[in-house]
């Protein structure tokens, strides 16, 4: 099953990038074989508003089952649930072990947003 | 005539010069007052207007009709603010990122864009006791942008050379003030002694020599020694036009939403100066214009 994570670096022993939307990338997994992809999200970084939405399509656009994350806002919420994207949120630690317990079904999908949206 | 009354920093005492300026102003000829300050209006509390009248105000979103959306994406290219997306086939507008530009309806090819509204909140007048009138806005509950309200409160202003329009803005130096201090032909910026005070102050002059606006300074709960907003707008060559002293009485006055220029006959006289130095000044201006 191919995911992607937020992470705060470019390898499985990243920690977790805790924002979705200004992620300092996406790791997309293929959670089988832990075979990755780098997605820089840096054009988010510097964005006064809309970061979710974009990276939410950024995600999308990788063609993932599901993203795991710290945080998701509603506008990311509603474009990653629109597209059929399933969502984890509240994890924490490295992006390989937020995977093991994917893994294991130890982690739920969320069904909605679990932060509210902030303007700059 | 617009003098826009501005701080930077919040809780200056904004308000408290724009009302009783404009007491002073409406003893002298003809003037307006406008509250800019949508998120927190507050004019109206000393103002306590009569005879309100109230209009709902919106803006410009787009409303797609999906039977004749092709998904090209040319909205979603030309929207510089995410508001209208293609997102696994299927197009998504989100209202509140919105800044009502009309490109999305300009660019797309189908016609399948036309005008929706997003309530901005409504725009209030009223006339105090001495005559003049009151307009100020309320931003709606939920609403995340503040300039485009400020903008119609800003449409009601009759610019005119023997009408004064006193404006009271909100405080801060982004979108929401500069709106509201454009176009001004003065700004009196409110300022306080503290480091807060100086530091909100200079992002405010520095943003005001960008839009040309001409300033002076009014300090308020001065105390009587010079300090650092002296020491600043001497450097800045800004002319300080008042001092407003700090007093537990006018604190008093203030809390109950009375006019000090109409309770302390020291703070009347010192309005008085102000009002008459920027009267001087814009004329001056004004009248260099004309030579030009």
């Amino acid at each position: 099953m191919k995911v992607a994570v937020s992470s705060s670096g470019e390898s499985l022993d990243s920690e977790i990038d805790l924002r979705f939307g200004r992620a300092s990338y996406f790791l997309i997994v293929e959670t089988d074989t832990l075979d990755f992809e780098v997605k820089p999200n840096e054009q988010n970084m510097d964005l006064p508003q809309g970061a979710g939405i974009q990276a939410g399509k950024t995600v999308v656009n990788c063609g993932v089952e599901a993203i795991i994350t710290g945080n998701c806002g509603p506008k990311a919420y509603n474009v990653l649930e629109s597209a059929g994207v399933k969502v984890v949120t509240g994890v924490n630690g490295t992006v390989k072990e937020v995977l093991e317990k994917f893994k294991k079904g130890e982690l739920q999908y969320s069904v909605s947003a679990n932060v509210e949206g902030h303007w700059v | 005539m617009i003098i826009t009354v501005a701080s930077g920093k919040g809780g200056t005492g904004k308000t408290t010069v724009a009302v009783n300026l404009a007491t002073i102003a409406a003893e002298k000829g003809s003037v307006e007052l406008f509250d800019c300050d949508v998120e927190e209006p507050n004019a109206h509390l000393f103002v306590k207007p009569q005879n309100i009248t109230k209009k709902e105000v919106s803006t410009m979103i787009p409303s797609v009709d999906i039977a004749l959306c092709n998904l090209c994406q040319e909205c979603e290219k030309i929207c510089r603010f995410s508001a209208i997306n293609i997102v696994a086939k299927k197009i998504m507008v989100f209202a509140d990122m919105c800044h009502s530009c009309k490109g999305c309806l300009m660019v797309c090819p189908t016609g399948a864009i036309s005008e929706g509204a997003r309530q901005l909140g409504s725009v209030l007048t009223g006339y105090s006791k001495q005559g003049f009138k009151l307009t100020w806005g309320e931003l709606r509950v939920g609403e995340a942008m503040s300039p485009p309200l400020i903008k119609k409160v800003k449409d009601e202003i009759n610019n005119l050379y023997n009408l004064i329009s006193i404006v009271d803005a909100p405080p801060g130096t982004s979108c929401p003030a500069i709106t509201t201090l454009r176009d001004s032909d003065f700004a009196l910026l409110v300022a306080e002694e503290t480091p807060f005070g100086l530091n909100d102050l200079t992002l405010t002059v520095e943003g005001l020599k960008k839009l040309g606006v001409p300033m002076a300074i009014v300090i308020n709960r001065a105390e009587e020694s010079k300090g650092i907003i002296d020491d600043y707008a001497e450097h800045e060559n800004i002319e300080i036009l008042g001092k407003i002293p700090f007093s537990k009485e006018a604190a008093k006055i203030c809390s109950k939403g009375l006019f000090l220029v109409e309770e302390m006959a020291e703070i009347r006289a010192i309005f008085q100066k102000i009002y008459q130095k920027i009267y001087c000044k814009i004329v001056k201006t004004e009248n260099k214009g004309e030579i030009k």
